[in-house]
């Protein structure tokens, strides 16, 4: 498998590629990347599916990506996202 | 089991009903086949509009209305997300614009309060609206609530202040009556309740719950489907809709029809009704539908096209030929009263005909003349 590397604030990662960007991410450790619009609280993957939203993430500028289903791409700049994300 | 009144319904409607009567001291049961809000209601906007009606009797209805959801939302509070947010009806071309004034003008005769904004000031009311369009008429009166949240909230409210019993997941199979014709009580899996009033809050099915009662009224099933976006910052202040709004609620057409309904809501998705097709109790998503509120709603707030759609919703406004609803007593069968048949303004309507029903069962003054909306005018029309 080739890798693919990417950035996550700013840090350099490397995924396998095909990996989602929630696969790629927790691979590293990272479980959390979101959190929510009213209370603050962490978010990561819950459904894993592209159904539930909660693991929304911001993606070379882009918000409200959804981490499970999207794959990562060489070179994406990827960051956590606070509420909305705009 | 006995009770004074049984609601059939646990939607926004039911739910009205029943707070309205427990509340009036009267012992009160409510039963639903589904949850609270399952059926008609958890597919609606949550509309409390006077600015889409025409002058007649379902526009007083509204104008009463408004001002009973705004007394329950003292009763009950903030939960409901009930919103005076006002509504912003806007038109593309000069000519729908010239239809919309008019409109008002007829409107401001009922004691509706409709104000045009010229095309330059109408980005002062919307920061993010297009700036082609013709103008618009802004209306103060208009509301919104969340419908779900109000039913569940008012029902909650009429249990725990004034005893009324909610049972979700029971079905009614038939209605009990006695030899001389009026109504007894309704038979569920649980056995037979009684109660010398029901009312018929069933919305899209209450056709069904008045056969079920020898009795017809003919409610049928319009199609409407609504998108969701992505949660955003404050956007949109008003409900904001497109003028031919009206004349596609009043049509007759069976076709597709669609026109914008765009309106923010507090957890930050902006929700893009509404559409209308008749075509049975058919639930399948109509891609086509979903591409042309999406175009519509980007021609009033082109900031729209960078937003990503969560979600879509739908089901069934429930409507009777002449597009009025259906409130009252049947005198075909004493005790059973109708309250169902809203079209797309049953959370609108609801508040009043809740109210309605209870000063009908407790036979003091109705607050409007239930004639236009009696169960049994549609008699005529089967010769």
């Amino acid at each position: 498998m080739s890798d693919v590397d990417f950035t996550f604030e700013g840090a350099p990662m490397c995924a396998d590629a095909g990996q989602t960007i929630a696969a790629a991410l927790m691979g590293h450790g990272v479980m959390s990347w979101r959190t929510t619009r009213f209370a603050g609280r962490p978010r990561g993957i819950l459904c894993g599916i592209g159904v539930c939203y909660d693991c929304l993430i911001t993606v070379n500028d882009e918000p409200n990506v959804r981490a499970c289903v999207t794959r990562i791409e060489p070179g994406d700049d990827v960051r956590r996202q606070d509420g909305v994300g705009r | 089991m006995k009770a004074d009144v049984i609601v059939i319904g646990a939607g926004i409607v039911g739910a009205c009903c029943a707070y309205s009567c427990a509340r009036a001291g009267l012992d009160v049961v409510v039963v639903d086949r589904g949850p609270v809000a399952g059926g008609t209601t958890g597919a609606g906007e949550g509309n409390i509009l006077v600015s889409d009606k025409e002058p007649g009797p379902e526009l007083d209805l509204a104008l009463l209305s408004r001002a009973a959801w705004a007394a329950l939302g003292e009763e009950i509070g903030g939960p409901c997300e009930l919103d005076p947010k006002g509504g912003l009806v806007v038109a593309a071309r000069q000519q729908t614009l010239d239809h919309l004034v008019a409109f008002a003008e007829a409107q401001r005769a009922s004691g509706v309060i409709a104000e045009a904004v010229a095309a330059d000031d109408l980005r002062d009311h919307e920061p993010h609206m297009a700036r082609d369009l013709a103008g618009g008429v802004y209306y103060p009166q208009d509301m919104q609530v969340q419908p779900m949240l109000a039913a569940a909230h008012l029902l909650d409210a009429a249990r725990r202040r004034y005893g009324a019993r909610i049972l979700t997941g029971t079905e009614v199979l038939g209605v009990e009556r006695g030899a001389d014709g009026s109504i007894t009580g309704v038979r569920t899996p649980a056995g037979v309740m009684s109660a010398p009033h029901i009312i018929n809050a069933a919305g899209t099915w209450g056709g069904e719950i008045a056969a079920l009662a020898g009795v017809h009224v003919p409610i049928l099933p319009r199609r409407g489907f609504i998108l969701v976006t992505e949660p955003l910052p404050p956007l949109i202040r008003h409900k904001v809709y497109a003028a031919d709004y009206v004349a596609n609620v009043a049509s007759d057409s069976a076709g597709l029809e669609t026109s914008a309904v765009v309106e923010g809501t507090h957890s930050g998705t902006v929700l893009i009704g509404a559409s209308r097709e008749r075509v049975g109790f058919d639930r399948t998503l109509d891609w086509a539908v979903v591409q042309r509120l999406a175009a519509q709603a980007i021609e009033i707030f082109p900031v729209l096209a960078e937003v990503s759609l969560l979600r879509t919703y739908g089901g069934f406004r429930p409507y009777c030929p002449d597009h009025l609803p259906v409130i009252g007593p049947d005198p075909r069968a004493p005790g059973l009263l109708h309250a169902c048949g809203h079209e797309g303004a049953g959370i609108g309507l609801a508040a009043a005909t809740g109210d309605l029903i209870a000063q009908s069962i407790l036979g003091t003054p109705a607050s409007i003349d239930l004639a236009p909306f009696a169960p049994q005018r549609f008699e005529s029309v089967h010769v």
